[in-house]
């Protein structure tokens, strides 16, 4: 039995206690031990991709140990190829914040960097958790993290949005809280064993009707407000305009997934006659995300909003995926969380790098930027033909795939959500244009500096995946396959034993 | 003989602490006058001496002096929840009182004496003694709540508190009176056996039991017998607000639990319902009202009216794991609040009481321990994992998905969201703002820093690794339960 997964999960932690220790004055040391801390954590996570095996549907690395043992909550982790690759996303783009917090983080990094290094245990835990109990403790126990990072290091605002943010996800989260407890001790009361242990659940068979309607429902609807969908968004704008840029990118790049991942992991396998029953709501709430938030992108003045709200309507298109409920549909969903996270997350490094230079995020402010800083805006360039799906680009496999597993369950959303690929081209290109090109219309733009050696580290790597997933998906693509073709199997057998428990009137 | 030896064991807790109070009066007849941080010291050995005894007659199961007083693991279990609840507000009082210039010896011989009542209230079997438990522990709280004689508040506290807390003792006692008219004894057994044999539908007896509901709401202060609540924590001096909100809560909910499980659980299905009234009316005004407080002591207040409905609906939703999960919440609930106080009583101005939202301004900068602590008691009283105050919550509110109680668990998470918008208001305070002017904020002594510490550590401790004093408490309900 290996412990890869814990010393992933709580190098961070040690990482956090070992910084405490530092003395404040030091920034350098506290800096530089930080930034170690992340990346040997990165480190220890890349066996986890090497030494994989894509052929195998069930868990890997697991470990278990009981933790209260009476009450059936264990201390059970383990990686599938449903959460492999957002393990490496949150390990990969950790380093990468921490580089682009060198500077702009200005005052107290000592805590900046317990906070952050904290939260990067709370997200690895979330997606490799697999006892709801565990699992719930590292979904609230990561909210207070983030609530100070917005709170003590963003703008102006920011003690607002903080709040705001807080009080929807735990509001969401804590009704899920009630359903797993349900769900605990309807299994219970069906097979006599009491415990919080994903895989059990997910064998048990819910009996359709209320109570299944009810659960997922409780579920979802803590997803919903952290994915977030359609009308449980209205946090999101907020939180990223007033979040400092390393808070943006982790926002963007790991934490709107954990919305995402929970539907795969927990809506889908224990109730799957809900998830079929609630599909076209889903896509319905879905489609009209993509095209909601590409139409407020279009209309933002500021570029850390626009791609706020494009968030919302790139995310809209993963929660379409998911719910397709066939392999095209959940591997283009899977992949394209990774995409965002990278391609978003570059764009949100992209817009603090500019904001570094002249503190102000307004597109209006910009104009000309190729003649002062050609590099950084071929890179922008990029990174914004990446993140609206250009072939041979990383978005365009996750959207394609998307697309390709929606057309074969629900058309018509498909084909509105094919609009929401070109209002994208729109939204973006209509900003990049306004930013990169033309004359330089303001005096200060003159003056810009060129990505610095520490920029180009922090984005190099980004683009260098944003070509590598786009011309050799499968790569990636390979490593999900087996477990989502055993999900969706699983769904679609228990939702047969479902409904013949308790046929449900049409 | 062996009944007087029995006597002695059932009540050896209580007597261990009574014994300390009378070594305290001897020792305050000794100079040095003034200097009276000692007694504090002799206060608190005997009060590990009280927890040491508790541990070692752990298992027990007495019954004496005529089954009136019983020494089982439910009461061992309460004598741990005050003994911690009267050690913390014995270590957080003493350099407190000196700051404040009102050092004396009383304070600790009525902590001690307070300390008994409770401890007698945990053992008590039968109503008379619970009633004279209940009056040792309020008599000694009626003076300590007024003990800043000086100030105003301090005497509308007292004043307050002992008007409406003997109102309380005459419902109560009224209540006995009804009792014991209807059914001939005053023994909780006895009781029961009564009420299972139909006695339970006799007006007198329902009259009765609805008197002594009065007597325990007030005590543990649920609304809507809450009214007294905020003015006296706020009037009190801090470390006596803890043991009000710690100590006195733990005892009167020992008693009442005690004459729910022992005498009236074949009508539970009667009482189930009033008390689901009173949980949901507790958590939702001590919540809501408690989001328009400015001044942290009258927040704590109404926190703590919220945090009586959750325990309530552990009581509601019945069972080892209801009655367990409320033990256990007891014990969080005391080490986290103690220790909210316990970072607050730092903050006063000098010479004023009121604690104001403000006056926490940037004391994460000030002094970054003591704004770690604060809001790590802060997110347990909010219920946010991994501390202790997540698994108490959880605890209670799987009671009540167990028991089929939906709407309450619902009821009570949907409180839970609206409490963490004031606690976390606090933590914006400290962390996202500037102080303005000088405020004020003490660096604790060796005394006051460990009671932070132990707190905090029983924070982490029951967060991080609940399960063996869950079991615990799940184990001293059962005979209860049987």
């Amino acid at each position: 039995m290996t412990h890869v997964l814990s010393l992933v999960t709580f190098v961070p932690t040690l990482g956090a206690a070992a910084i405490f220790l530092l003395p404040r004055r030091s920034d350098t040391l506290v800096k530089v031990t930080t930034l170690v801390t992340s990346v040997v954590t990165f480190a220890l996570s890349l066996p986890l991709y090497t030494r994989f095996d894509p052929a195998a549907a069930d868990y890997q690395f697991v470990e278990q140990a009981p933790w209260m043992p009476t009450f059936g909550v264990s201390y059970h982790l383990g990686v599938d190829g449903i959460s492999l690759l957002l393990v490496l996303l949150t390990t990969f783009l950790m380093p990468l914040t921490l580089l682009a917090s060198w500077d702009s983080i200005e005052r107290r990094w000592k805590e900046f960097a317990i906070t952050m290094l904290l939260l990067e245990t709370g997200m690895l835990g979330v997606f490799l958790a697999l006892d709801l109990f565990l699992f719930y403790i590292f979904w609230e126990a990561m909210l207070i993290p983030m609530y100070l990072i917005i709170g003590i290091w963003g703008g102006p605002n920011r003690v607002y949005a903080a709040i705001k943010f807080i009080l929807y996800t735990l509001t969401g989260s804590l009704l899920m809280l009630v359903a797993i407890l349900a769900l605990y001790f309807l299994h219970g009361a069906a097979t006599g064993t009491y415990t919080f242990d994903l895989p059990v659940l997910a064998r048990y068979v819910l009996p359709a009707g209320r109570a299944q309607d009810l659960l997922f429902l409780a579920f979802a609807l803590a997803f919903a407000v952290k994915v977030p969908m359609w009308p449980f968004h209205t946090w999101l704008p907020d939180a990223h305009v007033e979040a400092p840029t390393p808070g943006s990118v982790i926002l963007a790049g790991v934490l709107l997934k954990m919305g995402t991942y929970g539907f795969l992991r927990f809506c889908l396998p224990l109730f799957p006659q809900a998830t079929l029953a609630f599909a076209p709501w889903m896509f319905t709430l879905a489609v009209i995300g993509i095209l909601y938030g590409a139409w407020v992108s279009t209309v933002q003045t500021d570029i850390k909003k626009l791609v706020a709200y494009s968030s919302v309507s790139h995310l809209g298109f993963v929660v379409l995926g998911l719910f397709t409920l066939n392999p095209q549909g959940l591997v283009g969903g899977i992949i394209q969380m990774v995409n965002h996270g990278l391609s978003t997350g570059a764009l949100f490094l992209i817009v603090g790098m500019l904001y570094e230079r002249r503190h102000t995020r307004l597109i209006a402010d910009y104009g000309g930027l190729w003649t002062v800083v050609p590099a950084m805006s071929a890179l922008f360039l990029i990174v914004c033909l990446s993140s609206l799906g250009l072939p041979g680009l990383n978005g365009f496999v996750g959207e394609f795939l998307i697309l390709v597993g929606a057309f074969q369950v629900h058309r018509p959303a498909a084909v509105l959500a094919t609009a929401g690929i070109i209002f994208a081209a729109v939204y973006l290109l209509w900003m990049y244009q306004r930013v990169v090109f033309g004359p330089v219309t303001r005096e200060e733009n003159r003056r810009l500096g060129d990505l610095s050696a520490r920029e180009w580290v922090i984005l190099a790597p980004v683009v260098a995946l944003i070509f590598w997933i786009g011309v050799y998906p499968v790569a990636f693509t390979s490593k999900t396959e087996a477990s989502v073709q055993a999900l969706i199997t699983q769904v679609q057998t228990k939702a047969a034993a479902t409904a013949a428990l308790a046929p449900r009137t049409p | 003989m062996t009944d007087v030896l029995a006597g002695l064991v059932a009540i050896a807790p209580a007597l261990v602490l009574t014994v300390t109070g009378f070594v305290l009066m001897a020792l305050d007849l000794l100079p040095p006058r003034g200097r009276r941080e000692h007694m504090g010291f002799v206060g608190l050995a005997g009060v590990v001496a009280a927890l040491v005894t508790t541990v070692l007659l752990w298992g027990s199961d007495v019954s004496a002096f005529r089954g009136m007083v019983v020494l089982d693991n439910f009461a061992l279990f309460f004598n741990l929840v005050i003994g911690y609840a009267t050690g913390l507000v014995l270590l957080l009082s003493m350099d407190y009182l000196r700051r404040r210039g009102q050092e004396s010896g009383e304070f600790y011989i009525l902590v001690l004496f307070a300390a008994v009542g409770m401890v007698i209230m945990a053992s008590a079997n039968d109503l008379i003694v619970i009633f004279l438990g209940l009056e040792t522990m309020s008599l000694s709280l009626y003076v300590l709540a007024g003990f800043f004689r000086s100030r105003i508040e301090a005497g509308e506290a007292s004043m307050k508190y002992f008007l409406l807390g003997a109102f309380a003792s005459g419902f109560f006692v009224y209540g006995i009176a009804l009792i014991y008219g209807a059914t001939g004894s005053t023994n909780l057994d006895k009781l029961g056996v009564a009420v299972a044999a139909g006695a339970g539908r006799d007006p007198l007896l329902l009259i009765g039991f609805g008197l002594l509901v009065v007597g325990f709401g007030f005590k543990i202060s649920s609304v809507p017998f809450h009214m007294w609540t905020a003015d006296v924590y706020e009037g009190a001096p801090t470390s006596v607000t803890a043991l009000i909100a710690t100590g006195s809560k733990a005892a009167a909910f020992a008693a009442f639990l005690r004459l729910l499980l022992a005498s009236l659980r074949p009508v539970q299905a009667d009482w189930a319902l009033l008390l689901w009234g009173m949980a949901v009316l507790s958590m939702t005004v001590g919540n809501v009202v408690a989001l328009a407080q400015q001044n942290l002591k009258r927040m704590l207040a109404f926190s703590s009216i919220a945090h009586v409905g959750y325990m309530l609906i552990g009581v509601v939703a019945g069972g080892a794991l209801g009655n367990g999960g409320v033990l256990f919440y007891l014990l969080v609930y005391t080490f986290t609040t103690a220790g909210a106080f316990g970072v607050i009583l730092l903050l006063e101005r000098g010479g004023e009481e009121a604690v104001r939202l403000e006056d926490t301004a940037g004391l994460a900068n000030r002094h970054p321990l003591l704004g770690l602590a604060l809001t790590i008691f802060l997110l347990s009283l909010i219920g946010i994992p991994p501390t202790a105050g997540f698994v108490g919550k959880f605890y209670l509110f799987g009671a009540a998905v167990r028991s089929g109680y939906y709407w309450l668990a619902v009821i009570g998470v949907l409180n839970s969201a609206v409490a963490a918008y004031y606690y976390l208001r606090v933590i914006v305070s400290m962390y996202m703002r500037e102080p303005e002017g000088t405020p004020t904020s003490v660096v604790p002594s060796f005394a006051g820093a460990l009671a932070l510490v132990v707190a905090l550590w029983g924070v982490v401790q029951l967060g991080l690794l609940p399960a063996p004093l869950f079991d615990l408490a799940q184990s001293a309900v059962l005979p209860l339960l049987r």
